[in-house]
């Protein structure tokens, strides 16, 4: 068994208590379900001197729904208590539908929502061991300088793998923060850059505290979509979320698609709203909305060979995911997966 | 002996009677019973290599070749020596005898002696109080190598000869080159009705036992070196122990404890174990080794890529006339078993067709890659999937039923192949109606629906081989018994219990035999210092022939028992029967004694009890060069059909059912026997669809971990549906052939041909990846003239 770096564990039981232990520490970094960073750790990608485990904060777990209809999910919630939360499969099917879909069972008791949402980039040149990585001559997003993605490429292109990440994008949510400092709140769009080293509007010191979902219309309806190869465990090949608004009348009122996977920032699909709105679901019309709406996302998308599997399969997937997506949430339906 | 000196020309157990499951009134045989470890994997109680601690025992780690192929120009290893809490640094210099698994080919260093051949190659190896001081150690090793050209494409090192990865032979970047030719093929060609001419491709795939890999030794103060090892063969880890660390063998103990899967993989003797032996001898301390999954996935020996090209010929009415095949085999960096590959990529696909001709040009190179071996229907696997995958295309010419033409060309039982083997027992014509009858094959093809189909093929494979490795008269394997006054006999045999349950098989046959219950049995097996010789789990040989000297051993000590009890009671030993723990006068049932008594009556009469067994392939194979190489005692034959269907616009293939047939002569144990035959299945699926043992541009294994290496999970696992055909072989332990590796060869092929009914294309390379998938549709597509073909039902 590869073995884990020597590091002080702290456990605090309180949020104001677990931001000081980590703004004591240049290196210090958080461990929340450990599904993401043990693997890594084992891997010499972070070989931090502290771990602030956010285990035993109570006040970051659950899921709670606000006066106004929002909901309000502690990072600290599994995802598997996100995935079976009545409250999330009414208010926001993709986003309890994406969170069914990470990993396997017990990778999904143990990781959290605030795991996922703050998830490290992955790469097949950068998730091995330290042993594989220094046969290769290492890459730009950890002890070496150049990329085996891109040849020549002056930019890090390792893929956001998080399932719950287009998911609240397509939920307009907002991600609440606490350090020394104090609490910020960013909207989910705003906190990606197109950077694979680090694709997130984040500081080292700063805990995730909350994830918060708007509360959507009468008419909403959601719908996750992952491409894998196998029917559990793997990462998203691609992901696919998708909103569709209807009006009273159940035409589209408002329509989102977002693919992840593919590059280090996940991707809202440009002009896919023109080509939905005042659709209705279940006419023939909507139907070659849709069509036309997945080749769109065709045109869009052109992922690089960052993780494994073949990039031009995953490219082809992209209309036919997007499609799929798109007719399950107009049915109510998803999450859409092969098995 | 050999079991027909040892059952007579008539084996108890009678010929194989259409119709009738058995001829002798067995009460243990052919009946399930839990594995006699079951209970103590089940709770977690059975001890594993790694579960061994001894006090004071150090924790030894192994340095790795960054590189694929290079010399190393010096080694300076004075830093991690000086390292607080670090026992000892070995290098090559300290164990330069080379070995290899076949006495012809040893080519392996247990640390690298001048030069590394693939990225994971061991160099060096450090013993220290713990795993991180080890580790932290391996990191102040410093070591220059000069980089050399990396053959990372097997067709180059078939006409590239410098730089060569092993130095000194003639034949350069060549491990093994054989042809043979039996009958004239090209005439036989030439005269065919239908020839169908292709080209097959075979990528690599691994073991990946949950069980690492995984060595402790310890030296006493009397020199005696004890080895417990992950091994699947005790008796050549013993050897080559031996000659490596120039010890006298019998100065040496090798024990496999419980041990957790290996498919083949754990058939090596394997770096770890010469350097865990090598530092404990250095250190006067117990040492151990435990291998990380990636460092599995370098040590390797899995199944090998082979880039096949097959040309066969038949009548119009479907009778084979010849077959020709050319093989490049990808042998990665060591020898390994390769010799025995090369010839098995020939010799094991001449059943259960008739091949009137036939030819195999089969080559094995050497490449900077993690070195392959034996897996799982060793060197057959590839070959079969090509020529079943090329049956269907001939049938396809000639509109014949795929299920149809393998029936016509049935070699039929008792009957030799074209390559000379003795063909026994063969219930492939049985199997292939049993699968027809339980896929409702005449019933559903071509009704299934869009994109869905049915595909079939056939298989054989041997039940161990006559061929010991290592050239001796010896038996091939030996097993002794031993009688406590308590009533318990325990067993002791040299065979590996590797999963497959050939422990429980032992003490199955004992309890039939004495007639005694299986929990007065204990089974020990595997320790060179207590259990006779047997060579091991490898080529299905452990339930034919351990079985077979086990029954051996149980009838002499049945004689003296027999003997005792017909003495005491003045009656003839054939009124004596042993059943259920008693002892039983058959002429007057009133009459019987306690198996324990009759114990204590022959013990008093003959001295202590116990008796010794043994197990001799008779003499076989062809006669010339490589004829004994795939000759067995006996071979399983299987058939498949699976019901597959694609989703056409993602490529994604889906498999419903596999229905396996298997002849394995008689089933010892059903409930095992299904267990194997679904286990086979799964990973034949697995290799198909999921698993890719693929080295990149780097000579960089793509992704060796359990994440990257796709093994399905259960929720990609079809319904394997397991039918039993028993054949009753004459030379098998009451018929019994083997399970074991037999029923994975169809999978394959069975899984391309119902692609072809399902949507009309064929898929020869493997694995079925959904963009290969989806590239042939669109071929598919484009083409006018494949449109046509297949799935248009």
């Amino acid at each position: 068994m590869l073995r884990l770096p020597k590091f002080e564990l702290c456990t605090p039981t309180t949020l104001a208590h677990a931001v000081a232990l980590l703004a004591e520490s240049p290196d210090a970094l958080i461990v929340a379900g450990g599904t993401d960073l043990v693997p890594n750790m084992k891997h010499e990608l972070f070989t931090p001197s502290r771990v602030v485990s956010l285990a035993q904060v109570s006040e970051l777990r659950g899921i709670r729904r606000g006066a106004d209809g929002s909901l309000a999910i502690g990072a600290m919630t599994s995802l598997a208590e996100v995935a079976a939360s009545a409250l999330v499969r009414a208010q926001a099917p993709a986003l309890a539908q994406a969170c069914s879909l990470v990993a396997g069972p017990q990778l999904r008791t143990m990781g959290t929502l605030g795991g996922n949402v703050l998830l490290d980039t992955r790469c097949q040149w950068y998730n091995q061991t330290y042993f594989w990585r220094q046969a290769l001559g290492f890459c730009m997003k950890k002890d070496g300088e150049v990329c085996h993605v891109v040849k020549g490429g002056k930019n890090c292109v390792a893929a956001a793998s998080n399932d719950s990440a287009p998911a609240l994008m397509t939920l307009g949510a907002t991600l609440e923060f606490a350090s020394l400092r104090g609490r910020r709140a960013i909207a989910i769009d705003d906190f990606w850059v197109a950077d694979g080293i680090c694709n997130k509007r984040v500081e080292r010191d700063e805990v995730l505290v909350s994830v918060h979902v708007p509360k959507a219309p009468e008419g909403h309806r959601g719908a996750y979509g992952k491409l894998r190869d196998r029917g559990s465990i793997d990462f998203p090949l691609l992901g696919v979320a998708v909103r569709l608004d209807l009006d009273a009348q159940g035409a589209v009122e408002h329509a989102d698609v977002v693919v992840t996977a593919l590059a280090a920032q996940p991707k809202r699909i440009a002009k896919l709203d023109a080509v939905l709105h005042g659709q209705r679901p279940g006419s023939s019309d909507f139907e070659v909305a849709v069509a036309e709406a997945a080749a769109l996302a065709h045109r869009q998308c052109k992922p690089l060979p960052n993780i494994p599997g073949d990039a031009e399969y995953r490219r082809d997937m992209v209309p036919v995911y997007v499609k799929r997506t798109l007719l399950a949430a107009a049915r109510g339906e998803g999450p859409v997966h092969h098995v | 002996m050999s079991a027909r000196d040892l059952h007579g020309p008539g084996a108890p157990w009678g010929p194989a009677e259409p119709g009738s499951k058995t001829n002798v009134d067995f009460k243990v045989v052919g009946r399930a019973h839990a594995k006699v470890d079951g209970l103590a994997k089940a709770t977690g109680a059975a001890v594993y290599a790694d579960d061994i601690v001894l006090s004071g025992m150090l924790h030894a780690k192994t340095l790795r070749s960054p590189h694929a192929h290079a010399r190393i120009r010096r080694i300076d290893a004075s830093k991690a020596r000086a390292l607080k809490g670090v026992h000892a640094v070995i290098t090559g210099d300290s164990m330069p005898i080379k070995y290899g698994v076949i006495p012809w080919t040893p080519d392996e260093n247990a640390l690298a002696v001048d030069k590394v051949r693939f990225i994971g190659d061991p160099v060096a190896a450090v013993a220290a109080i713990d795993e991180d001081t080890a580790n932290a150690a391996l990191k102040l090793i410093d070591v220059e190598y000069e980089l050399l050209h990396a053959f990372l494409d097997p067709r180059e090192s078939l006409v590239r000869a410098e730089p060569a990865i092993h130095e000194g032979r003639k034949e350069g970047n060549v491990s093994k080159s054989v042809q043979l030719e039996f009958g004239a093929v090209d005439a036989a060609l030439s005269s065919a009705d239908v020839v169908v001419e292709d080209d097959y491709v075979f990528h690599g795939s691994t073991h990946a036992p949950i069980e690492p890999h995984c060595a402790v030794a310890t030296y006493s103060p009397e020199g005696v070196l004890t080895l417990w090892s992950a091994t699947q063969i005790t008796h050549y880890v013993h050897r080559a122990l031996a000659r490596v660390l120039e010890l006298p063998a019998h100065r040496i103990r090798v024990i496999q404890p419980c041990l957790g899967g290996a498919f083949g993989g754990k058939s090596d003797p394997f770096s770890l174990e010469f350097c865990v032996a090598k530092l404990a001898l250095l250190t006067g301390r117990a040492v151990k080794m435990l291998w990380t999954r990636e460092e599995v996935f370098y040590a390797h020996r899995g199944r090998h890529p082979m880039q096949m090209h097959y040309r066969s010929g038949a009548t119009k009415d479907g009778q084979l006339v010849a077959v020709d095949a050319k093989i490049l085999i990808d042998g990665g960096s060591y020898s390994s078993f390769g010799l025995v590959t090369t010839y098995y990529s020939g010799q094991l696909l001449t059943g259960p067709y008739h091949f009137p001709t036939y030819r195999f040009d089969s080559t094995r190179v050497f490449t900077n890659k993690p070195p392959c071996g034996p897996k799982r229907g060793h060197g057959s696997v590839q070959p079969r999937f090509a020529f079943e995958v090329q049956l269907d295309q001939l049938a396809e010419k000639l509109a014949l039923d795929p299920i149809e033409i393998r029936r016509r060309n049935f070699q039929g039982d008792f009957t030799r192949t074209v390559n000379g083997q003795r063909v026994t027992s063969n219930g492939f014509l049985q199997c292939l109606d049993e699968v027809e009858r339980a896929s409702r094959w005449k019933e559903r093809r071509g009704k299934l629906g869009p994109a869905r189909g049915l595909g079939v093929a056939g298989s054989m494979y041997i039940s161990g081989t006559n061929y010991p490795v290592y050239p001796n008269d010896m038996p091939q394997s030996g097993v002794q018994l031993k009688v406590d006054r308590s009533g318990l006999v325990t067993v002791f045999t040299g065979g590996n219990d590797i999963g497959q349950g050939s422990n429980s098989m032992c003490a199955y046959i004992v309890a039939e035999e004495l007639g005694i219950p299986i929990e007065r049995i204990r089974v020990v097996a595997a320790d060179t210092d207590l259990c006779p010789v047997d060579l091991g789990a490898y080529s299905s040989r452990v339930t034919f022939m351990v079985g077979n000297a086990t029954i051996d051993a149980c009838r002499k000590l049945r004689e003296k028992l027999v003997a005792a009890v017909a003495q005491t009671w003045q009656c003839a030993p054939a009124r004596v029967r042993l059943i259920e723990g008693l002892v039983v006068d058959l002429d007057d049932t009133s009459r019987s004694l306690t198996s324990v008594e009759a114990f204590h009556l022959a013990e008093t009469k003959f001295d202590t009890l116990g008796a010794t067994g043994s197990y001799n392939t008779p003499k076989l194979g062809g006669d010339y060069r490589g004829g004994t190489i795939g000759a067995s005692p006996a071979y399983s034959f299987t058939a498949h059909v699976v019901d597959a269907s694609v989703d056409t616009e993602t490529g994604r293939i889906s498999v419903h059912d596999v229905w396996i047939a298997h002849d394995c002569g008689r089933a010892l144990n059903p409930m095992i026997v299904a267990g194997q035959m679904e286990g086979s299945a799964y990973m034949g699926i697995a290799e198909a669809l999921y698993e890719d043992h693929d080295i990149n541009r780097f000579g960089l294994h793509r992704g060796p971990s359990l994440l990257d290496y796709r093994l399905p999970t259960s929720l990609d696992t079809p319904e394997f549906r397991a039918l039993i055909v028993e054949s009753i072989d004459p030379e098998g332990p009451y018929g019994a052939k083997e399970a074991g590796e037999g029923p994975l060869h169809p999978s394959l092929p069975a899984l391309s041909n119902a692609i072809y009914d399902a949507v009309g294309i064929r898929l020869k390379h493997l694995p079925f990846t959904p963009a290969k998938v989806l590239a042939a549709l669109r071929e598919k597509r484009a083409s006018p003239a494949l449109a046509t073909q297949g799935g248009t039902r």
